[in-house]
């Protein structure tokens, strides 16, 4: 009986013990499960350039600049002081430049004033002196010839991997044209030298803001409406910065066709094209079994269009047959249209050393993923934008394409393989283990009593 | 013996306690902590989208008619609020009303809905701030590839101004952006799903896929179907085990041993040993 009773005592501290180890366990592993899912995302990708962020800062020194109505100070003063501020504040990575039009030739002389414009100061490495010593002897003389100055901005600029960036200063609208800035604008950014307009109006009349508005929407850039020197300011030390941030987040240029077999390949990435009003554009992704296609399309509203709008991505196979899209139409002002689409690719997925080994590549040929090994699906970009009467249809507009395969994720089993949770189960369980035991006590009470019977 | 019941009920209520600690813990390490100075930047695309760490306010100085960009990164089982409140240009510059909206983009760029709002708001020329709020659903652990549903990886934010008269356009905002999130993973649904990589854009350049597979794949043993991972089930169901087990015992003890079977000066009747 002794015996018994030890080895009866000695088990519940067995049991005590293991859901102590249990209860640990759990409590050190917990926290590293929560922070599991935790992915930031990463730069990791990003193109190994040596070039340096280029900024090209484009001032008017035309006639008008004279005015003094800000702040009681002229418009050429401020303008002047605000970029000693810059330029004293510019971060040392940055090459920066000044090119300015309306400097030399006076009001008198339309023909030769509307071709003036010239780079004051190169852009490259800034002796700040020199710059803020360039930038004093500036007086207001003449035109306003923006859609030259611009295209001369674009030439200083140099054409390279990486965004550049023109601030445009400006206090009128350009009084030369054609060419019409808007358009030079739009002609620039269509040209791929990844080119962002940014403008500073100084004067505040509908035709400056309209126009200043449109050369900013055309390349993706910013307007602000100049009110005060402080405000000027920050806004060109804001852009300054913002253009040593994002001239690396550059896209791949494609061309989309328009019937798949002949669509360009792509391999994961970003990339950008044009698409006219009511065009379709296709591109082939290799997808392999096991693998999930993840592809996000935007289309840039750089021109006027209609009142309502929309955008349609398509995944099709080989033979036309829809697998997957994705749309989103909107109205009103936007400077973007997107949409994104998953899929993924039937089967199981290969071991995780031989999709490591083979990776698909612009170059992989269609061929060699047909059948089991995955398929090669088509993305079909359309949209539904309409242009507004004397928007015009050439060039079309910015397309942004991302493409992307990861594994792919099964549908889940179901909660846990059969665990369970919850104050129910606990009562339940706990219900049915009492019933049980005087289930047990009661069949080996009648057992004894039975027995002692006989 | 009564003193061991004790302890063993004492241990079991302990054991049955662990999940809510358990998960009171891995809510406190998911919720965002007071993190680093607020953003002053803001990006103008999708591609430029200034990052917003857990819990990290924006404040920025814009133009009306910016379209200004952020990225912050939602994990599953999260449900993401955002607060934008725009300090409008002087009523004296204005010339007529504004308005303002906030939408939410999942890493896909898809556009996500906001259970509750308002996600635009239009302000008179005499208003000096606006008030935009979006709560997105909750972030899913899985779901379907065809359905639009929010899933772990990064979430844009774009601020843009949706209608103002055409003279006001350009006049300095201020904007102050804050992200609030709860819940965390143990509340994720479906159960037991997993994407397997973020809805995370590549980056910009046309980078092999290689690495990210790699990463994801993880390896397989007969046993893996049958071991789902560690998650607070197991907690429950050993808990109640331990709950059933005692009560057994008990059930047992209440019935084999009834009240005065060990009446003193009166041994057990045993039948003599054959």
């Amino acid at each position: 009986m002794t015996i018994i009773q030890r080895r009866w005592q000695a088990r519940p501290v067995r049991l005590l013990a293991a859901l102590a180890i249990a209860a640990g366990a759990a409590l050190s592993g917990l926290p590293a499960h929560a922070d599991e899912p935790t992915a930031p995302p990463t730069q990791s990708g990003a193109p190994q350039s040596s070039e340096a962020p280029r900024v090209d800062l484009v001032l008017d020194v035309s006639g008008s600049m004279r005015a003094t109505d800000i702040q009681g100070k002229s418009r050429i003063s401020v303008a002047q002081q605000s970029i000693d501020e810059v330029i004293d504040a510019l971060p040392s990575e940055t090459q920066f430049g000044i090119r300015t039009f309306g400097a030399t030739v006076p009001v008198s002389d339309k023909a030769r004033g509307c071709q003036d414009t010239q780079q004051l100061f190169p852009i490259g490495k800034t002796d700040k002196v020199e710059a803020k010593t360039a930038v004093a002897t500036l007086r207001p003389t003449g035109w306003t010839p923006i859609g030259l100055a611009l295209r001369g901005a674009a030439q200083d600029l140099g054409s390279g991997q990486t965004t550049r960036r023109i601030v445009l200063v400006t206090d009128g609208e350009d009084d030369c044209g054609p060419p019409d800035p808007c358009e030079v604008a739009r002609e620039l950014a269509a040209q791929g030298t990844h080119l962002v307009v940014d403008t500073l109006g100084l004067a505040h009349d509908d035709k400056t803001t309209a126009q200043l508005e449109c050369i900013a929407n055309a390349t993706g850039g910013t307007y602000t409406d100049v009110r005060t020197q402080q405000q000027m300011t920050d806004k060109v030390k804001q852009l300054v910065t913002r253009a040593g941030d994002t001239y690396k987040v550059t896209p791949v240029k494609t061309t989309g066709t328009d019937r798949c077999p002949d669509a360009p390949l792509l391999a994961p990435g970003v990339y950008s094209d044009r698409e006219k009003f009511s065009e379709h554009r296709v591109y082939r992704v290799p997808v392999r079994a096991g693998q999930e296609l993840r592809a996000a399309v935007s289309v840039s509203l750089d021109r006027p269009v209609a009142r309502d709008y929309g955008v349609l991505l398509q995944a099709t196979d080989a033979d036309g047959q829809e697998l997957v899209r994705g749309t989103d139409a909107a109205s009103g002002r936007t400077d973007v249209l997107s949409t994104g689409v998953r899929w993924s690719a039937p089967g199981k997925a290969p071991s995780a050393s031989a999709s490591a080994s083979v990776t698909p590549s612009a170059t992989a040929s269609p061929a060699a993923l047909s059948g089991a090994a995955g398929s090669t699906v088509c993305l079909i970009v359309s949209n539904s934008l309409a242009p507004q009467a004397g928007s015009q249809a050439e060039p079309g507009l910015p397309l942004e394409l991302t493409v992307d395969v990861a594994a792919a994720s099964p549908a889940p089993d179901g909660p846990a393989a059969g665990l369970g949770r919850g104050w129910v189960l606990l009562l339940v369980l706990t219900g049915a283990g009492l019933l049980t035991g005087l289930v047990f006590g009661w069949l080996a009470r009648w057992r004894i009593a039975v027995w002692r019977e006989n | 013996m009564r003193h061991l019941t004790s302890t063993l009920l004492g241990l079991a209520a302990a054991t049955a306690l662990v999940p809510l600690t358990a998960s009171a813990a891995s809510a406190a390490s998911a919720s965002p902590v007071a993190a680093s100075a607020p953003a002053t930047t803001a990006g103008t695309s999708f591609l430029t989208a200034t990052k917003l760490a857990a819990g990290q306010d924006a404040t920025v100085a814009a133009s009306t008619g910016d379209y200004l960009y952020w990225a912050f990164t939602a994990t599953e089982g999260q449900t993401d609020t955002v607060k934008v409140n725009v300090s409008l240009p002087p009523a004296t510059d204005r010339h007529g009303p504004q308005t303002w909206s906030v939408e939410v983009f999942d890493g896909l760029r898809r556009r996500q809905s906001c259970t509750t709002g308002p996600q635009n708001a239009t302000a008179d020329p005499a208003t000096a701030s606006l008030h935009l709020n979006c709560t997105l659903r909750q972030v899913r652990s899985w779901a379907e590839p065809w359905s639009g549903d929010p899933l772990p990886g990064t979430y844009y934010v774009r601020l843009t101004t949706g209608d103002a008269n055409a003279q006001d356009f350009g006049l300095a905002a201020q904007v102050e952006l804050h992200i609030g999130s709860k819940g965390d993973a143990d509340n994720a649904q479906p159960e037991g799903g997993e994407l397997k990589a973020p809805l995370v854009p590549p980056t910009a350049s046309a980078a092999p896929a290689a690495p990210a597979l790699a990463g994801a794949q993880t390896e397989h043993h007969w046993y893996s179907d049958l071991f789902s991972g560690w998650n607070t089930r197991w907690f429950w169901t050993a808990g109640g085990a331990a709950l059933a087990a005692l009560a057994g015992i008990g059930g047992y003890t209440l019935t084999r041993h009834p009240r005065g079977h060990r009446r003193p000066g009166r041994p057990p009747q045993y039948p003599a040993q054959p």
